[in-house]
């Protein structure tokens, strides 16, 4: 059939093009990297400069520069030539012979052939891997639970394996008796256990002027869900007598190198949602998310979630930590700072079809996403498959749960011509994701943090996905 | 009958105590008092009024002796540094020191934003540089060192003069001139509590609309053909199986689709080092060692960070084990360029394990 056709079309162009590069055996080469590194630092403004100029032009060639559709990437279910496929007809090893027994792997892992899996950095946007980022691979994951060792990473100043008898939780400051607790103690108290969103506060920075890097990894990525288990923080406060009136602010410090203070609202605390949380998915926080302790604020951006937790104060006044004071402020167009911006506004993105994931052929697609808000619970998500022109209504799964992600779907049928994807999310307090426009006009591009625009994804004619953005 | 008194005692309490303290008996052998000595150890946080500030001194001299030996190897002689973090100073004006305004934050063409531009609290630096500073070793600069740099950097910024002792009975004097104190605001919607004023109103209003809701979609910005490959291979990137792949983006655009007729195989993991057997566990202990004593805060194992790669030092220092031993031991400068590397402090063991591991070509 035609299929046959076109795959030996496309090898012909190949061959005569004579274009076809071997595929690289490392993720990046150490030349790469230096490349990156470089323009770097010659500046982001050149190389968004020079997206601009070249926008108008090759947009259209973006466009209209139609490869053949990827019939031959797709594992194919062709109508059989031999009676049959032989993977049918031909019984595998598995089939055929005895599996390996319990407990080969005390502690389970992935499948070897989910190893594309990885949470990653992004390539000259730190110089030093104990400040830095990695970001999950969103691209690839169902439903809302971030598996632990996907979670997405960042360190101030590295990470640590802190053995847990040895790690104290102390609370001093407007309090009636200052207070010390040893792991077992917390772990005494009664728990609760709860699905929320954590997102870092920067997520989608890098796209705040333009696009800038490919793949929904990069650009929401910062991005992850889980069952936290642990103590609500108001119950410790209360065995340390604090003074919940007067003692407005709540600093929270971690006991690593990078010590990392945060100041929090009584009133965020004294409503039972901030934990001191020891659990992840069941089990013990992985030490890259702050293990043996850290504290989670559902709906505040990750920074405030302070990784291995060692001590809060209750005090009458905010503290202007360096990373509420010089990092995580927001760059307004007036040249004055909004400080004390911690929630994570309503947001939402595709992460199937995005940016470079290649659609096999035009016919049924299940168009899925995330969408999630610092403020409460997703109310609903719209898809447009048009660049935000005309809009259907996707549908919630379930559960659709306060401050976590919640997934959404919508059924498409791609007839093979471009089309640019987004999804717009409104939370239950009826606030609607932004579009780009609205939220430039408002603060301009030079914020960084905080960017919860609509996403769009130009899906080609070629099948091939792009991150871009409409004007 | 029992309960009687209970109640005349509760509210007995509430009304003597003006501060409500609410102190829970819930949970009773859980927790204990902290002593005076531990809060004391910890309890470490500075505001910006000051309270938490001991009092002590530093010179901008002794500031300046401290800064060479502990901080310049990253964040530069002047702290312009762009190497390893943003630069700490740098775009302040003597007109912003009197107006708390930075100017050049307005300005959209000014090519970043240094610390000493954006931050509005002096307090802000004595506690981030108390308890975080050297990056590599936090926590174990004495407080006169700490009022020392900060002096030091302040004076780099033009905010006190050379000959400027800072103390905490000045510190609220330089305070009043602080290039961007006046440059914060509070007024938005995303703080969650009512303590700084604000609003309620986030700043954006969408709507939900369902058609024609705009004109027809123009790409305004997309990733740039060079860039295709700058993450690498992004069909590494996706799983095997779906209803979509990842773009083979060692390809150039328009040509994906023969790929390969074989399936794509699972990329190693970017991190996994797959090197010859014989040598894997010397170099694991080596990676070990390079990580305790943060070697690669600043030399990368095939790039340049602040110092060399350990692959040029390799390439420069073939087979010279004590050489590079003595240099690690006693550090350097003017070799690969103006930054110093300090004197490293671990066992000549391990120097030699390192020395012997770079002198050898230094594989991963």
């Amino acid at each position: 059939m035609a299929k046959a056709d076109q795959g030996d079309q496309v090898k012909s162009q190949f061959n005569s093009s004579g274009r076809v590069q071997k595929a690289p055996e490392n993720f990046l080469s150490p030349a790469d990297v230096k490349t990156v590194f470089a323009e770097g630092k010659q500046g982001r403004r050149d190389f968004i400069r020079r997206a601009f100029a070249a926008a108008s032009t090759a947009t259209a060639a973006g466009v209209a520069a139609v490869a053949t559709p990827h019939a031959a990437w797709a594992q194919g279910n062709p109508i059989p030539t031999e009676g049959g496929d032989p993977h049918i007809l031909n019984l595998p090893a598995h089939a055929t012979g005895l599996g390996q027994g319990v407990a080969t792997e005390g502690y389970g892992k992935p499948s070897k052939f989910e190893s594309n899996l990885q949470r990653r950095q992004s390539p000259g946007l730190t110089q030093t891997t104990q400040a830095s980022v990695s970001f999950a691979p969103l691209q690839s994951l169902f439903g809302i639970v971030t598996p632990s060792g996907l979670h997405f990473e960042r360190h101030h100043q590295g990470w640590w394996d802190i053995d847990p008898s040895k790690h104290r939780f102390m609370i001093n400051g407007m309090v009636k008796n200052p207070k010390v607790f040893t792991m077992d103690e917390i772990m005494r108290l009664p728990s609760v256990s709860r699905f929320h969103f954590i997102e870092c506060g920067a997520n989608t920075a890098v796209d705040w002027g333009n696009v800038a890097v490919p793949t929904v990894q990069y650009t929401h990525g910062m991005l992850s869900c889980s069952e936290f288990t642990g103590v609500p923080l108001i119950t410790l406060l209360e065995l340390a007598g604090a003074d919940l009136k007067n003692g407005k602010f709540v600093l929270a410090e971690g006991g690593d190198g990078s010590a990392m203070t945060r100041t929090i609202p009584m009133s965020l605390i004294t409503s039972g949602e901030v934990l001191v949380a020891y659990g992840q998915n069941g089990e013990m926080l992985r030490p890259e998310n702050g293990y043996p302790l850290r504290l989670v604020v559902p709906g505040i951006q990750g920074v405030s979630w302070v990784k291995y937790l060692r001590r809060v104060e209750v005090g009458d006044q905010p503290y202007a930590t360096k990373d509420e004071a010089i990092h995580y402020i927001d760059l307004q167009p007036n040249g004055l700072h909004r400080q004390y911006s911690s929630i994570q506004e309503c947001k939402s993105v595709v992460t199937t079809p995005s940016g470079g994931q290649v659609l096999l052929d035009k016919g049924f697609y299940n168009i899925t996403g995330l969408a999630w808000s610092g403020k409460g619970k997703i109310k609903r998500v719209d898809v447009s498959v048009d660049g935000g022109r005309n809009w259907r209504q996707a549908r919630l799964e379930t559960p659709v749960l306060s401050k976590a992600l919640t997934r959404f779907n919508l059924d498409w049928v791609w007839d093979g011509k471009p089309a640019i994807i987004q999804s717009r999310a409104q939370d239950e307090t009826g606030y609607v994701q932004p579009m780009y426009k609205q939220l430039r006009d408002v603060r301009g591009t030079r914020s960084i943090y905080h960017n919860n625009a609509i996403q769009s994804w130009l899906v080609q004619e070629n099948g091939e996905v792009k991150n871009v953005q409409v004007s | 009958m029992f309960k009687f008194p209970k109640i005349v005692l509760t509210i007995a309490i509430g009304l003597s105590l003006a501060s409500a303290f609410a102190q829970s008996t819930k949970y009773p052998g859980v927790g204990r008092d902290a002593t005076p000595k531990e809060i004391a150890a910890w309890d470490i946080d500075v505001r910006p009024d000051f309270k938490g500030l001991p009092a002590g001194s530093g010179s901008v001299a002794k500031g300046q002796d401290v800064w060479e030996a502990k901080c310049a190897q990253c964040h530069g002689i002047f702290g312009e540094s762009n190497e390893v973090f943003s630069p700490l100073i740098g775009g302040t004006t003597a007109e912003d020191i009197k107006t708390g305004r930075v100017a050049n934050l307005t300005r959209t063409d000014f090519p970043g934003r240094t610390t000493i531009m954006k931050v509005a609290t002096v307090s802000t630096l004595w506690d981030y540089i108390n308890r975080a500073m050297p990056w590599t070793s936090p926590k174990t600069l004495t407080t006169e060192e700490v009022y020392a740099v900060t002096g030091f950097l302040l004076n780099l910024a033009g905010v006190v003069p050379d000959d400027f002792v800072l103390s905490n009975k000045n510190i609220a004097e330089v305070q009043k001139r602080m290039p961007n104190r006046n440059g914060m605001t509070t007024a938005h919607a995303m703080w969650p509590g009512k303590e700084f004023g604000g609003t309620s109103k986030p700043d954006t209003q969408n709507v939900i609309c369902m058609k024609d809701c705009v004109p027809e979609a123009k790409v305004a910005s997309f990733l740039p053909d060079f860039a295709r490959n700058a993450h690498g291979n992004l069909s590494e990137q996706n799983r095997l199986v779906g209803q979509q792949k990842g773009a083979d983006t060692t390809k150039p655009e328009g040509s994906t689709g023969k790929a390969s007729t074989s399936a794509p195989v699972p990329s190693p993991a970017p991190a996994a080092p797959a090197k010859a057997a014989d040598g894997k566990a010397d170099n694991k202990a080596v990676m070990a060692l390079l990580s305790k004593n943060v070697c690669t805060a600043c030399h990368g194992i095939d790039k340049k960070i602040v110092g060399p790669g350990f692959n040029d030092i390799a390439k420069k220092y073939p087979g010279k084990v004590d050489y590079i031993a003595g240099k690690i031991k006693s550090g350097g400068a003017g070799v690969w360029g103006a930054i110093p590397m300090p004197a490293q402090n671990l066992s000549d063991a391990d120097a030699k394990l390192i020395a012997e591991w770079i002198a050898n070509g230094s594989q991963k």
